[in-house]
């Protein structure tokens, strides 16, 4: 028992004791000696044991994880300051203890000046081949730059350069039903002003269900308040618009509508998108109010059939989707 | 003369205002006749005689006790200054006299407080139903958000009854939403969805108001990275000098 006893005792009188280390007596040392730093060896020490704190912290937080709230947070807190105390302790040894000095060592002298020389011609009479330098330069030169251009190719993807097709395409086609999320169809006496509804084109399949102008936002303007340009005259049934939801900046879907319940001293109707604040007035065929947009919401023209179902009377007025390069150049195809 | 002519327009503005006015009187049942006094007080200077309604401010014949009671215990009316976005205030009405407004307010037509039943509702359906219809502006975990010229205003301090009649009213630029658009059934799931989201659980950090991405970016950006970068200064600065 006390043999054990002892033993510990020991272990630990050498690990905490302090042993001042002998001075060399033979030679001139190669560090220059200068003084112990205690209290910073003290503040290292503090440091450290901080840090070992900290990450006792983190084993017993996730030990008792289930009987205490915002568990991630204070299991991040504990390992975060542990590292930040280490770190910090690493910082101190760096400035305090550990003694630094710059030593600047001159370049040698050249060693074997008449063979560098010699290379030197060598290199140079070597090239006495070609005849036509500048020609070959040329094609080396083209060579390299055309590499360049084939590796820079692929970044053509990431926006129509060939394929404007693709961005053009759209599932409506005149007398196409108009559907809610359900696959049921909207008739005309569904559509309340004050709201807005999600349109999809009817028995879609999964491609045309993927297209970008597949989706629509329909809102219901009074009609003494529609205000369509001439261009667009005839576009909506009753009162009854169908904008696409992709908004023309970056192609966000728009989700917010501004429906004011007493006009003369609100914010008009807008179609608002969430992303940028693009916000697009309704009444007038979606044009841009405010925002970074910088063209309308196209708008899909509509019928009311005998029935009171609606359908597309046509194709959208424009280009669906964000813009790009030539985007107003080209019109929706079906 | 002059005495005559002053008194005799005084009388003739008296009666033009009276003709004006109409006369349905006040209203018999008790609570509602102190209702009617209360417009008076607090009311009528926008939204005019007998709730018709003025330039300012809507008529309020028609709405019923569903908005009366909502924007009065909401502390949205009255409105300090008009033009402005109605904001969930103290109230400055006590009970009483809102019950006796609204009752007031029930005596000129309307539908009726509605009562919302929270616990028919399903919250992962309700969930599906906020996201679709309510999480464009009030962000999806109802913590409010913006949109142009407006503030959607966070969910945390709505009661069920009053999230049940904002969907029916659409208070200023709020779309509204008919029974046809979100049934009753629906209603009491979205309710159960928002009285969920009050507490909301926060698995993987502190939630930053919840308002998603942009606010933890700015954290990123404005607080991290500088202090990082002071931290890197700080470190490099003896070998510097």
């Amino acid at each position: 028992m006390t043999g054990k006893r002892n033993a510990i005792i020991s272990a630990l009188v050498l690990l905490v004791g302090r042993r001042r280390r002998k001075p060399r007596e033979d030679a001139a040392r190669i560090v220059p000696p200068s003084p112990p730093n205690q209290a910073a060896e003290l503040v290292v020490l503090l440091l450290l044991g901080l840090s070992s704190l900290c990450a006792i912290g983190f084993i017993l937080v996730y030990a008792f994880a289930d009987s205490l709230p915002d568990v991630t947070q204070l299991l991040g807190l504990a390992l975060g300051l542990a590292l930040l105390f280490l770190a910090a302790a690493l910082v101190v040894v760096g400035r305090e203890l550990v003694p630094t000095e710059e030593l600047a060592e001159a370049y040698p002298p050249h060693e074997h000046p008449h063979e560098q020389r010699l290379i030197a011609e060598l290199t140079d009479e070597a090239g006495t081949r070609f005849t036509r330098r500048r020609l070959f330069k040329l094609g080396l030169l083209g060579a390299g730059g055309t590499l360049g251009l084939a590796f820079l190719t692929p970044a053509v993807s990431f926006g129509p350069l060939f394929r404007v097709g693709d961005f053009l395409r759209t599932p409506w086609r005149k007398g196409r039903r108009l559907v809610d999320e359900h696959g049921r169809p909207y008739k005309a006496s569904d559509i309340e002003e004050d709201n807005f509804y999600l349109g999809f084109p009817e028995h879609s399949s999964g491609s045309e269900k993927e297209q970008m102008a597949a989706s629509l936002v329909l809102v219901k303007v009074p009609p003494d308040q529609l205000n369509l340009p001439p261009s667009l005259e005839g576009y909506d049934a009753h009162g009854i618009l169908a904008y696409s939801r992709i908004c023309t900046h970056a192609g966000c879907a728009i989700t917010l509508y501004r429906a004011p319940l007493f006009q003369p001293d609100e914010p008009k109707p807008a179609l608002v998108c969430p992303c940028h604040y693009s916000t697009f007035d309704p009444a007038t065929g979606g044009t841009v109010t405010f925002g970074p947009a910088g063209r309308n919401l196209p708008l899909l023209p509509l019928y009311e059939d005998s029935a009171g179902y609606l359908r597309a009377k046509g194709n959208f007025d424009g280009p669906v989707g964000p813009s790009w390069w030539g985007v107003r150049l080209w019109k929706a195809q079906p | 003369m002059r005495p005559v002519l002053t008194i005799s327009i005084v009388v003739a503005f008296l009666l033009a205002a009276g003709a004006a006015q109409g006369s349905p009187g006040t209203p018999k049942r008790p609570l509602a006749a102190r209702g009617y006094h209360l417009y008076g007080q607090y009311c009528l200077r926008c939204h005019g005689g007998n709730a018709a309604g003025a330039r300012v401010a809507p008529s309020l014949r028609g709405v019923g006790a569903l908005a009366a009671d909502f924007y009065l215990r909401t502390g949205y009316m009255p409105l300090q200054h008009l033009g402005q976005q109605p904001r969930r205030q103290p109230l400055i009405l006590s009970d009483g006299q809102i019950r006796a407004l609204v009752a007031y307010i029930a005596t000129l037509g309307g539908p009726s407080i509605p009562k919302p039943q929270p616990w028919l509702g399903n919250v992962s359906q309700g969930l599906a139903l906020f996201t679709e219809h309510c999480a464009g502006c009030h962000q999806v975990v109802a913590q409010g958000g913006y949109v142009t010229g407006a503030l959607p205003p966070p969910l945390d301090r709505a009661t069920p009854v009053q999230v049940a009649e904002a969907v029916r009213i659409g208070p200023y630029v709020m779309p509204r939403f008919s029974q046809h658009a979100i049934t009753n059934r629906q209603l009491d799931s979205i309710i159960r969805y928002v009285e969920f989201t009050k507490h909301p659980s926060r698995p993987g950090g502190w939630g930053l108001g919840f308002l998603g991405p942009v606010p933890e970016g700015l954290v990123t950006w404005f607080l991290a990275i500088p202090a990082l970068l002071v931290l890197c200064l700080l470190l490099g600065r003896r070998f510097r000098s």
